[in-house]
């Protein structure tokens, strides 16, 4: 019985090898492995997954595209939900999203889901296929802020309706987070996110990098003098947070969120860009989520011997599984239960390595993990000569303290509905990390597609 | 977009340009920053912004030729583009926030040092068109390294100049002059404003700490983004950790930081020299586009 064929094995790039480039991890399936794992999928009438996945995607209806061989109609399906399904086969938490709620993973494994999204998104990409029919074009002009996952998500849903999208970007390059952020090892840059931006715009969005909302333009000139009726502000996640403790500005300490800018937007790991990365010959990273496995993964690939220190046990590192696995196969050598009380430094101003504390695991905290609590007496020293501090961000300030009547949360996120991302301003929306804090690029996705439904009947209510 | 509508050579190794960048124009304020990027495989270079013309579009820039990005610019002439011209980044300068009465009641000195006078102009322009003079020291190294003094004149009270060799003016660093102007010529000052190398703005610093003159200094950090992600440019300040990009690039002299900041500044000097050495070696064989 199919059901239980077991999973169907990805083939990947030997961790020996692939630490020492900045080539893909994962090779994904061949049309011969999708087919044979599409198998796998018992079409449930009510199927789980689609309501597990942050953007709703007809999961069983593509994946039977999929077993039927006919991989472009998958791809159009994938289309009608997500503008990004390369990204999202790569880097979507699928094993706590669809692939978690997979009845198949009761009994034994769920079906690989987000490898066959993968596969379908690469093929089509390949064949050049892609549905970029919209509705007539309605005359409204909409603004958003940001092309990271949740600007691109909302912007292409209206432009298929026919709305005039624009977007503005403050980086050079648009992509957001899956640019700078998410390295190249599992998200290649020209070969996925790039034409995955490129489909977007192929919808007639409009891409006008170089300009910081809040600074270069502010929120109430794009409504008031540029006549955009409504605006969606994917704005993203902000400032690095450091841990305050001595040491934090010696020469060497870098935000992961600055190695992985340097190496990823600015390509500083080819020889022929310009912009420097220095990562000496031991590094530790501090952190336990995906940025920090991205950030030490990026330093392992510079040539650096790198360590990774968290403060609570394995149990509890917030990064995915696969990301954890990933890093130990390429020999990141990971220090559980223990927290940096203080970097240490050379005469001259450079890191020279960090002085540490153990750490027990006390009563769950409001976070639901058991809270660290340092063990006294039990401090010691790893030397290193860089330190990358992965412990997340703090929304940027820029939009909201330039944005009159738009209301934040004490922390800084700006205020918006769940379900429609409408802010405390009319006619601005708000979705993403902006909102939630650092989050995932689904989640920002979906909080994306949310805001356009509502954008768009702001505007049909609004013409009434 | 970001076409270089007019360059000139201000001193050796000293080029003026004015970019047409028509969002930057009318955003920006006495104080911000812009970041440049040359070709696709360019660093992101943060510049303080010399000038602004609404009517025309244009943001003046200056630059001095001392690394491999900065002579890439230099490089460009008329006509040509920048790849990225983005702003107005950073805080606007505080003399933007203060009303005539309270500016009336100051007086006020800006203290440029080198390519630093540049972006002093804009500061001082401003305030002559709210009615207010301000006086201005220049420092540079002889009469030859001396940048906008005709400008500087038609909008500052009294212009003093230093130079190093003593070739035009005071003999000596702006803190000699600054030193006998307040001793010896009995100035008074409420308020300096300095901008130029960091060496200069620490000794400037420690100075009026003495001299019991509130000092802003604008700092030129190491950046990447120059939004607020990266945290490149820290500093620390009253002696907690700020961001040059996001909560400066002005802050209050006496309470930074300089080692710590000239220290930072200095983070990638071994990289960069080696990267001047390769450009300068493409340069000679004749394959830099």
């Amino acid at each position: 019985m199919a059901v239980k064929t077991p999973r169907t094995p990805v083939r990947e790039q030997d961790p020996k090898v692939r630490v020492t480039n900045f080539e893909e991890v994962c090779y994904g399936y061949n049309a011969a492995e999708a087919q044979l794992e599409a198998e796998r999928c018992i079409q449930c009438k009510n199927p789980r997954c689609v309501g597990a996945c942050p953007v709703a995607i007809q999961i069983p209806a593509f994946i039977k595209a999929v077993k039927d061989g006919d991989f472009l109609k998958a791809a159009d399906i994938l289309g009608t939900d997500s503008s990004l399904p390369a990204v999202c086969g790569r880097v979507c938490p699928q094993e706590t999203q669809c692939e978690g709620s997979c009845i198949l993973g009761v009994k034994g494994e769920p079906v690989s889901i987000g490898k066959l999204e993968r596969f379908v998104a690469d093929n089509a990409r390949l064949q050049k296929h892609f549905d970029a029919t919209t509705q007539p074009k309605n005359g409204h002009k909409i603004a958003i802020v940001g092309s990271g996952p949740a600007g691109l998500a909302c912007a292409a849903d209206l432009a298929r309706w026919g709305y005039e999208v624009k977007i503005f970007e403050a980086l050079h390059r648009a992509g957001g987070v899956l640019e700078y952020g998410i390295p190249e090892f599992r998200l290649p840059k020209d070969e996925v996110v790039r034409y995955e931006v490129e489909n977007v715009k192929r919808l007639g969005v409009e891409i006008e990098t170089d300009v910081v909302v809040g600074r270069t333009v502010k929120i109430n000139d794009l409504i008031e003098k540029e006549g955009f009726d409504a605006v969606f502000i994917g704005s993203g996640a902000g400032l690095p947070k450091f841990m305050g403790i001595p040491g934090e500005n010696l020469n060497g300490v870098f935000s992961a969120n600055e190695l992985l800018t340097r190496a990823n937007l600015m390509k500083a790991f080819l020889p022929d860009y310009e912009t420097p990365v220095y990562v000496g010959k031991k590094v530790v990273v501090v952190g336990g989520g995906n940025v920090a496995m991205d950030a030490a993964r990026t330093a392992a690939r510079l040539g650096a011997e790198t360590h990774l220190v968290y403060r609570r046990s394995e149990k509890e590192l917030p990064a995915r599984v696969e990301e954890v696995h990933h890093a130990k196969e390429e020999g990141i050598i990971m220090h559980l239960l223990c927290n940096p009380v203080e970097i240490l430094g050379t005469e001259e101003g450079w890191v020279k390595g960090i002085r540490a504390i153990q750490m027990g695991l006390g009563e769950p905290d409001e976070s639901g993990r058991r809270r660290p609590i340092e063990i006294a007496g039990s401090e010691f020293e790893i030397d290193c000569d860089v330190v990358v501090m992965s412990l997340g961000t703090s929304p940027n300030p820029l939009i909201a303290a330039t944005t009159p009547g738009l209301q934040i949360q004490k922390w800084g996120g700006i205020i918006a509905d769940d379900e429609t991302g409408q802010t405390s301003r009319e006619g601005v929306f708000a979705g993403g990390d902006a909102v939630s804090g650092a989050a995932t690029v689904i989640l920002a996705m979906g909080a994306g597609r949310k805001a356009a439904k509502a954008i768009d009947e702001y505007v049909k209510n609004k013409k009434q | 977009m970001f076409e270089i509508l007019k360059k000139q050579e201000l001193a050796p190794s000293i080029f003026l340009m004015d970019i047409y960048a028509p969002r930057v124009a009318t955003s920006a304020n006495p104080g911000q920053f812009v970041i440049v990027r040359v070709h696709e495989h360019g660093e992101r270079i943060p510049l303080t912004i010399a000038d602004y013309n609404e009517e025309k579009g244009s943001v003046t820039i200056v630059t001095q030729t001392i690394g491999a990005s900065t002579r890439q610019i230099c490089a460009l002439n008329e006509g040509e583009r920048l790849l990225d011209f983005v702003g107005p980044l950073g805080v606007p300068s505080e003399l933007v926030h203060m009303s005539d009465e309270e500016l009336k009641k100051l007086n006020i000195l800006f203290i440029g040092g080198g390519v630093g006078t540049a972006p002093v102009y804009p500061q001082v322009k401003y305030l002559n068109a709210r009615g207010i003079k301000a006086d201005v020291i220049i420092g540079a190294k002889s009469k030859h390294h001396l940048i906008l003094q005709d400008q500087m004149k038609a909008a500052a009270g009294n212009l003093y100049v230093a130079t190093d060799d003593g070739s035009v003016g005071f003999h000596g660093m702006v803190t000699g002059l600054l030193t006998d102007l307040v001793k010896n010529q009995g100035k008074k000052y409420d308020l300096i404003i300095t901008i130029g190398p960091m060496i200069m703005m620490k000794f400037v610093s420690k100075l009026t700490q003495e001299l019991g003159i509130k000092t802003i200094a604008s700092l030129n950090t190491l950046m990447v983004d120059g939004t607020g992600m990266c945290g490149a440019c820290r500093v620390t300040v009253g002696g907690k950790t700020k961001f040059t990009c996001v909560d400066g690039p002005e802050f209050d002299a006496h309470e930074i930081n300089f080692d710590e900041a000239m220290r930072r500044q200095g983070m990638y000097r071994g990289i960069e020299a080696k990267k001047l050495e390769e450009y300068d070696h493409k340069c000679k064989i004749g394959r830099h586009e």
